[in-house]
């Protein structure tokens, strides 16, 4: 589905990416996993053609992305979950929905947006930004699977959010996958990332260091989250 | 003193379409469009020269002025304003302002300062009578229009899928074409419609101003403040304050002349001490 090889990706003067290679296979959960800093949002924004820096190939199956602006990669089905979540306060909560245009074959309908987010179609005429922090993340979520993109960069859905909404979004991607869908998932939560995930890429200062899968992960939980730093 | 807040309200309504169209584009491109009142200055003097050299009178060019300054905005923005995206702001000051000059001094080399007649259009020339005074219609006219217009843009922006599409340009450039939608296919249209917006303006003043090709500098300094005291970006906020301006003026004129002319800048500095965001800024964002 998503090929990325040999991306490099600088700010100024500093380099945050080294020469980053790494797969996602059409259906796969993938989570980057790394401290701060190590890169993972940085290289979500380049697979969205956001990062005008950057050297390396990448490609959406088998179409090189590298040359394409950032719309021009959205419209080929990659749907992004900003880390920010990125909902707008000039929008209203429908609006935010049907802002993005319908790039994939299967999108969900409104009615099923909201049949699966009730609490966005009992807001959905309030400014998108008056939502709590948890409402404005299903929102950005449902945001791109209204629009029936292929593969999902979504970056640190469960940050800061209450175990119970952090459940759900698990819930929401387990869905997602059993459509067919890609995700490319940066996760600090290893224990989530593990629970949803089907492999993961470690990423230290710009480099993927490692390639785990769940085994892998529940086995040397307590080194990884000494590693993270939690 | 009803008459001259009236008077106030139709001088707002100029300051209202010059600051909708300034608030439109600096929310879109960014830029803060200093040759807004020559365009205005244009629009004016379009009328004019219809007239006067091929016999159009004012209801056409109430069309076709707008349109075609319109499609010398979306020139303008292709071949100039879209290379300043992504430098210092200080650029577009430098190119707006540089624009301004040049179109005023063309004007001038071929019309002088001297002001110029543009007679009212016929069916507009008599009086109505507002219940407690009679009013020249034609400034009822071009009151009624103004609203009309704000209140169709306002419309536009809200209720539309292009208004949404702006909206979120706006608000959010970058994520916005993250999510698929190609912001700079809709820069040159908003640059354009905001440039049409002052060329309207210009037409409607033609009538009950004096053509000259300084009208558009002098006028454009109120419109700046207009646009502060609404909140930079604030389309709602620009047009509310459009007109609160012309009738805080107006009335400010008639009881303490003195101050007529600074009023506006108290009160500019008034709200920026009180609102440093102006009364609609940011915080509501282009609602």
């Amino acid at each position: 589905m998503l090929t990325v090889e040999n991306l490099s990706a600088w700010y100024g003067e500093a380099q945050v990416l080294r020469e980053v290679s790494l797969q996602v296979a059409e259906g796969e959960i993938v989570t980057l996993v790394g401290r701060n800093g190590a890169g993972k949002t940085t290289l979500l924004r380049c697979v969205m053609g956001l990062h005008a820096r950057v050297g390396g190939a990448m490609s959406l199956r088998g179409a090189d992305l590298t040359a394409l602006p950032p719309h021009r990669r959205a419209r080929l089905g990659i749907g992004w979950v900003p880390d920010d979540r990125g909902v707008y306060a000039t929008l209203s909560v429908e609006e935010n929905l049907l802002l993005p245009p319908v790039t994939g074959p299967e999108p969900w309908s409104m009615e099923e947006i909201y049949a699966a987010f009730p609490r966005l179609k009992e807001r959905r005429r309030s400014p998108g930004t008056r939502l709590s922090g948890g409402e404005q993340q299903m929102l950005a979520m449902a945001r791109v699977l209204r629009t029936g993109s292929r593969l999902l960069l979504c970056d640190e859905p469960t940050e800061g959010l209450a175990p119970v909404i952090v459940e759900q979004i698990g819930d929401i991607l387990r869905q997602v996958k059993d459509r067919g869908v890609t995700v490319l998932l940066v996760e600090q939560n290893v224990h989530f990332a593990a629970s949803v995930a089907d492999r993961h890429y470690l990423l230290a200062e710009g480099r993927v260091v490692d390639a785990l899968d769940n085994a892998e992960v529940r086995a040397r939980q307590d080194e990884l989250l000494e590693h993270l730093g939690i | 003193m009803i008459e001259q807040a009236f008077n106030g309200l139709v001088g707002g309504a100029f300051y209202a379409l010059l600051a909708l169209g300034l608030a439109v584009i600096f929310g879109m491109l960014g830029v803060v469009n200093f040759a807004h009142g020559a365009f205005y200055m244009l629009g004016a003097f379009g009328a004019f020269i219809l007239l006067d050299s091929f016999g159009i009178g004012f209801w056409a060019a109430l069309v076709i002025v707008p349109v075609l300054l319109g499609l010398v905005g979306m020139a303008l923005e292709r071949l100039l304003i879209r290379r300043l995206s992504g430098l210092d702001p200080l650029y577009g000051f430098l190119l707006t302002f540089g624009l301004a000059l040049i179109l005023q001094d063309l004007v001038r080399r071929q019309y002088g300062v001297q002001s110029q007649q543009y007679a009212r259009p016929e069916l507009l020339g008599g009086t109505l009578n507002l219940g407690l005074f009679d009013y020249p219609a034609y400034q009822v006219f071009v009151l009624a229009l103004s609203a009309v217009v704000c209140g169709a843009v306002w419309l536009l922006l809200t209720r539309t899928k292009i208004g949404m599409i702006v909206r979120a340009s706006t608000e959010k450039p970058e994520l916005t074409r993250a999510l698929g939608i190609d912001v700079s296919r809709w820069v040159t249209p908003v640059f354009g419609f905001g440039i049409a917006l002052a060329g309207l303006a210009g037409v409607l003043a033609a009538p009950m101003r004096a053509i000259n090709p300084l009208m558009g500098g002098d006028l454009i300094i109120v419109v700046f403040a207009v646009v502060v005291i609404g909140g930079l970006g604030s389309v709602f906020g620009s047009v509310a304050a459009g007109f609160l301006i012309g009738l805080v003026s107006a009335l400010g004129n008639l009881y303490v002349p003195a101050l007529s002319q600074t009023l506006v800048f108290i009160l500019m500095a008034a709200v920026l001490l009180w609102r440093p965001a102006g009364l609609f800024g940011r915080q509501e964002g282009l609602t």
